[in-house]
């Protein structure tokens, strides 16, 4: 354990050094990991604009620093334990594979703060997890897919067979089929998180069977794309980012994964002192979930419905996962009135009743 | 006609287009290979060639000079893998893989500012009442001229290399660069050429992923086509129109699993997933196996010095 | 104008010249692209070449240039082997992600067991599924004439779906959540994989580097088999009027960088990873064949480009982190060093000659 206890050193010689004691901060450095480039125009890009707001909020109060394209594993430990010994007072990692690293390197720099997107691991003091509650956004695309089909065929294409997938494909399924009972969800799961042309076959492999609305959990605006090439058959939804460049085509709403207001918050509580411990669970009512503006495209009264559910939503006074509700083989799982713990969200692993098909395992 | 909710001709059709990129940058890559030249930086060419496509192609507001754009960018890169490997007699496999570390980048750094932005768009070639017919519309009349650009690559390469006496050149450079050098053969200057001809084939196979296939431009957007085009290459023994049914095969099989998906084939979806990769690699020890040679040219991955 | 002369001789000079030379106009270069960013390019360069092995926080990056050179040594000696006969596995990426899924299939299998023999057991198991990947096709090479670039290749791909339902499935943490991911070897300490010697950054896939560079130096110098392979490399009928067999060569070279390869991908799992994930492996496979031509297929050559390699990822990671350097210009900035490494190897065979009245 000499390592840990040298490196323990190295930090609290910085620690001192910058006097960095709970009493709050005159300055911070702030950074970042990024598991794909700045230029995704998704996932990454979003928690990059995050870190600009940061910096935009507090001036010369803060230094930004990040790191893209960081593998999990040995190299995000690497990263962040040169990020922790080179003076950055708040890291935020974001993505859901940096969990375990976090962790590990936090253990030996208890006075940097860290913050881990999307998990559900604090095995330190010094760790923070944040999420957003995608699956509110999810639950206004269904209510507007279900409306919308013509076919009654909507799709999903999907990545890996993961709880925040699983629980995004239940919202979206359970919302339209609540306005729409005769709708019919087929997903797609492309095995990866980036492949455009790959998106765009996944797309394309819908739209010919049939499917008039396609909600997507990959990070490219590829099916949007493909969907503009049926001359307005075919619609879709923006994700992670607003993808506002499809708004005159079938671009007719979007999910925008909104960091900004979190990451504004934590470093602004480390500046002043009032920062604590969180596990950080945010939806639309915190502004982390943003539904990109409903276009023309949508009836008004569909386009009021959806913005309803939103309102409510925000509002504290509907949950999209409120029973009854079935899992897939019948078998009940919420009661009448009852709502999703976050833990059943947390560790979904099941279709709920009437999605056709099986999650890869 | 329908096979359990998957139109055939419509799967044919969606084939033909997802194929390009593949298929164009394997034709060059053929050429490449033909000539004794392995160039392992597909990729590298791919991503500059999207790119620099992209952005002829934005700047300019028209699609086929993008097509152009990023044919020369790709050839340009190309010209280090020549530079490299034809005057400096650097190891081939390592100069290319160098050369997708390299092309990777430089597109990643050249493409800040144009997320987001749409391209011209490409249209079909010919009137849609051509391709509303049965069948033959969406197979034959339904696509960009891209698609069929791609096709007839496939048989002018494949006369070139048959019948005519640059083919036979390229040939006799690939199988055996001594005996072409004696023959009186600038064996470097040709394979200098045939590498800048894989390049630009190369990189309009990357602008169709960036201005048709998937019209955008992100990082990375190729994810890995030039990887299967190098491989196709290989199934292809070096053969042209090979090459066209070794890049449909392929694409065609991404486009079923996906379709069968859809159609809740009951496959499990990760056998589905990995299909495209092992039925490509069972069609060729079906085809490999009982033949002696594998059609590989003779000089392959070996550089030429001209001692006199 | 100036023509190139084959050297009677490999010149020695060169032979250890060539890489001070190729970094030395990497910097220059690098510099001027660094410059044209804006950025400091004397400053960018002693954070890539400098700060790693001497800077303040040195103490903890050089055992790092060690965890990321490790598995690149590890599976370039046995890439080196079969490209010194002509054997061209490109598929090692796969065969790593094998190696790790059958190893840490063991350990999970046995969880929470503590045995001293389930580390070295899930050693051979990793070996063993690198190995079994690696066979696939060698095999269809010898039985059926199968091109092996293709194939290995191809089971990348396969491998890595592999890996996804490994992570999602039958390898998942029932602990976890819900959460794609193996457990975490670091809290299992019979099966894990730490660091031997604190601060060095050495753990067993590093041993396992040293050793097999000096057992593949000593095979391909001074044994019977490493004449072989040297021979059916350079003179494929040669070798065959030798009695060498050209299937027992494929089966034993494809064999041995599978088993090499699965092995660092062993290593990894139960050490510096931690854990299985979907994106588990991170290049090695690919980076791994570089590093096997820049140590011109060497063993002792290998060790020096993995090293060469890893400080370009560290040190590019630093001046990425604290100068604000886009990944992107890291990554041409690796590739203009390979390059150059490359270009200026002709100096060690050949020089340069002014030739007059060229012919």
């Amino acid at each position: 354990m000499k390592r840990r206890t040298l490196l323990a050193s190295a930090a609290m010689g910085l620690m001192l050094a910058s006097g960095a004691f709970a009493q709050g901060m005159d300055k911070v450095k702030a950074c970042f990991v990024y598991v794909g480039p700045i230029g995704d125009g998704g996932w990454t890009y979003q928690h990059h604009q995050g870190a600009l707001a940061v910096q935009e909020a507090y001036g010369d109060k803060v230094e930004i620093q990040y790191q893209e394209n960081v593998p999990e594993g040995a190299d995000a430990e690497r990263v962040l334990t040169q990020m922790a010994l080179g003076g950055c007072n708040i890291i935020f990692t974001t993505s859901f594979g940096y969990m375990d690293a976090t962790n590990a390197v936090a253990a030996k720099f208890p006075d940097v703060k860290f913050e881990h997107a999307t998990g559900f691991k604090r095995e330190h003091p010094n760790v923070s997890t944040y999420n957003a509650r995608f699956y509110e956004g999810r639950a206004v695309q269904g209510t507007i897919a279900g409306r919308m089909t013509k076919s009654n065929k909507i799709g999903y294409i999907a990545s890996f067979p993961i709880p925040e997938v699983i629980m995004g494909i239940n919202s979206y399924y359970l919302h339209a089929r609540k306005v729409n009972p005769d709708v019919q969800l087929s997903v797609v799961w492309a095995f990866t998180w980036f492949d455009p042309a790959k998106e765009a076959d996944a797309a394309k492999a819908l739209i010919d069977q049939g499917v008039d609305v396609i909600a997507s959990h990959t990070d490219s605006t590829a099916p949007l794309a493909e969907a503009a090439k049926t001359n307005g058959a075919v619609i879709g939804f923006g994700q992670a980012s607003d993808m506002a460049e499809y708004k005159d085509g079938p671009r007719v709403s979007s999910i925008i994964d909104n960091w900004a207001p979190y990451y504004v918050k934590r470093v602004g509580q480390l500046l002043d002192g009032t920062y604590e411990q969180i596990d950080a669970w945010e939806g639309i009512a915190g502004g982390e979930v943003l539904i990109g503006e409903i276009t023309d495209k949508v009836p008004a009264d569909v386009k009021a419905e959806a913005e309803a559910l939103r309102e409510a939503i925000a509002a504290g006074t509907y949950h999209p996962f409120t029973g009854p509700i079935n899992k897939q083989d019948g078998s009940p799982w919420l009661a009448e009135g009852q709502t999703a713990p976050d833990g059943d969200l947390l560790g979904m692993s099941f279709y709920v009743e009437g999605i056709t098909g099986d999650i890869p395992k | 006609m329908d096979w359990g909710g998957i139109n055939p001709v419509i799967l044919i059709a969606t084939l033909m287009a997802s194929a390009v990129p593949i298929l164009l940058a394997a034709l060059g890559e053929t050429v490449v290979e033909r000539a004794g030249v392995l160039n392992l930086g597909v990729e590298g060419m791919m991503v500059i060639g999207a790119l620099g496509g992209f952005i002829v192609a934005v700047q300019t507001g028209s699609p086929v000079v993008g097509f152009i754009g990023g044919a020369v960018c790709g050839a340009a890169l190309s010209l280090i893998f020549a530079l490299l490997t034809q005057v400096f007699l650097a190891n081939q496999v390592a100069t290319g893989l160098a050369l997708t570390l390299f092309g990777l980048g430089v597109s990643s750094l050249g493409g800040q500012g144009y997320n987001g932005v749409k391209p011209p768009p490409t249209g079909k070639l010919f009137p849609q009442a051509l391709a509303d017919l049965p069948v033959v519309g969406p197979i034959v009349f339904g696509h960009d001229w891209v698609v069929y650009f791609s096709i007839a690559m496939t048989a002018v390469l494949w006369w070139v290399l048959k019948a005519t006496r640059v083919g036979l050149i390229i040939r006799a450079v690939g199988e055996s660069h001594e005996a072409a050098h004696a023959l009186g053969y600038k064996v470097n200057r040709i394979r200098l050429m045939c590498i800048a001809f894989g390049g630009a084939m190369a990189g309009m196979g990357g602008a169709y992923v960036s201005l048709a296939r998937v019209p955008q431009w992100v990082d990375g957007i190729t994810a890995g086509a030039g990887w299967i085009a190098l491989a196709i290459v290989v199934f292809a023994s070096w053969k042209p129109w090979r090459v066209l049914i070794g890049a449909y095969l392929f694409g065609g099989i991404t486009v079923l699993q996906l379709n069968l998906q859809v159609a809740g084939s009951g496959i499990p979806v990760e056998y589905l997933s990995m299909a495209p990769y092992l039925i490509t690699i069972l069609v060729l020890v079906i085809i490999s196996a009982g033949r002696k040679a594998n059609g590989a040219p003779a000089s392959l991955g070996q550089n030429f010095h001209a001692s006199r | 104008m100036l023509r190139l002369e084959k050297r009677p001789t490999p010149s020695r000079f060169w032979l250890y010249a060539t890489p001070p030379v190729a970094v030395i106009l990497t910097m220059v270069a690098g510099g001027i692209l660094f410059a044209a960013m804006g950025k400091n390019p004397f400053e960018v360069i002693r954070t890539i070449f400098w700060d790693p092995v001497f800077g303040e926080f040195a103490f903890y990056l050089r055992g790092q240039l060690l965890v990321k050179a490790g598995p690149l040594i590890l599976i370039a000696i046995g890439l080196a082997l079969g490209f010194r006969a002509g054997i061209w596995n490109i598929g090692a990426e796969g065969q790593y992600i094998m190696g790790a899924i059958f190893g840490a299939s063991v350990g999970l299998a046995v969880f929470p067991t503590e045995n001293r023999l389930i580390f070295p057991v899930m050693v051979v198991a990793g070996a063993f599924g690198g190995w079994l990947w690696a066979m696939i096709p060698a095999i269809l090479k010898t039985r059926f004439n199968t091109n092996e670039i293709l194939v290995s290749l191809m089971l990348v791909y396969v491998a890595e779906t592999i890996l996804a339902k490994a992570s999602t499935g039958f390898l998942k943490n029932p602990e976890g959540m819900g959460f794609p991911g193996s457990r975490n070897f670091s809290s299992y300490p019979a099966a894990a994989n730490p660091e031997l010697i604190a601060g060095t950054g050495l753990h067993w896939g590093g041993v396992a580097a040293f050793v097999t560079a000096i057992l593949a130096y000593v095979l391909l110098t001074r044994h019977q088999t490493g004449f072989q392979i040297r021979l059916a490399g350079q003179a494929p009928r040669a070798a065959r009027f030798h009695g060498v067999s050209p299937a027992r060569l494929v089966v034993m070279c494809m064999g041995l960088s599978g088993a090499m390869a699965g092995m660092a991908g062993l290593f990894e799992v139960t050490g510096p990873a931690g854990q299985i994930s979907i994106d588990f492996n991170t290049g090695y496979g690919f980076t791994a064949i570089i590093v096997a031509f820049l140590g011109r297929l060497n063993p002792l050559g290998i060790v020096l480009a993995g090293f060469l390699m890893a400080l370009t990822y560290v040190g590019g990671e630093m001046a990425s982190t604290n100068l604000g350097l886009p990944d992107a210009a890291i990554q041409v900035f690796q590739g203009m060093l390979l390059f150059f490494l490359l270009a200026v190897d002709v100096l060690t065979n050949y020089r340069f000659r002014l030739a007059v009245g060229a012919h």
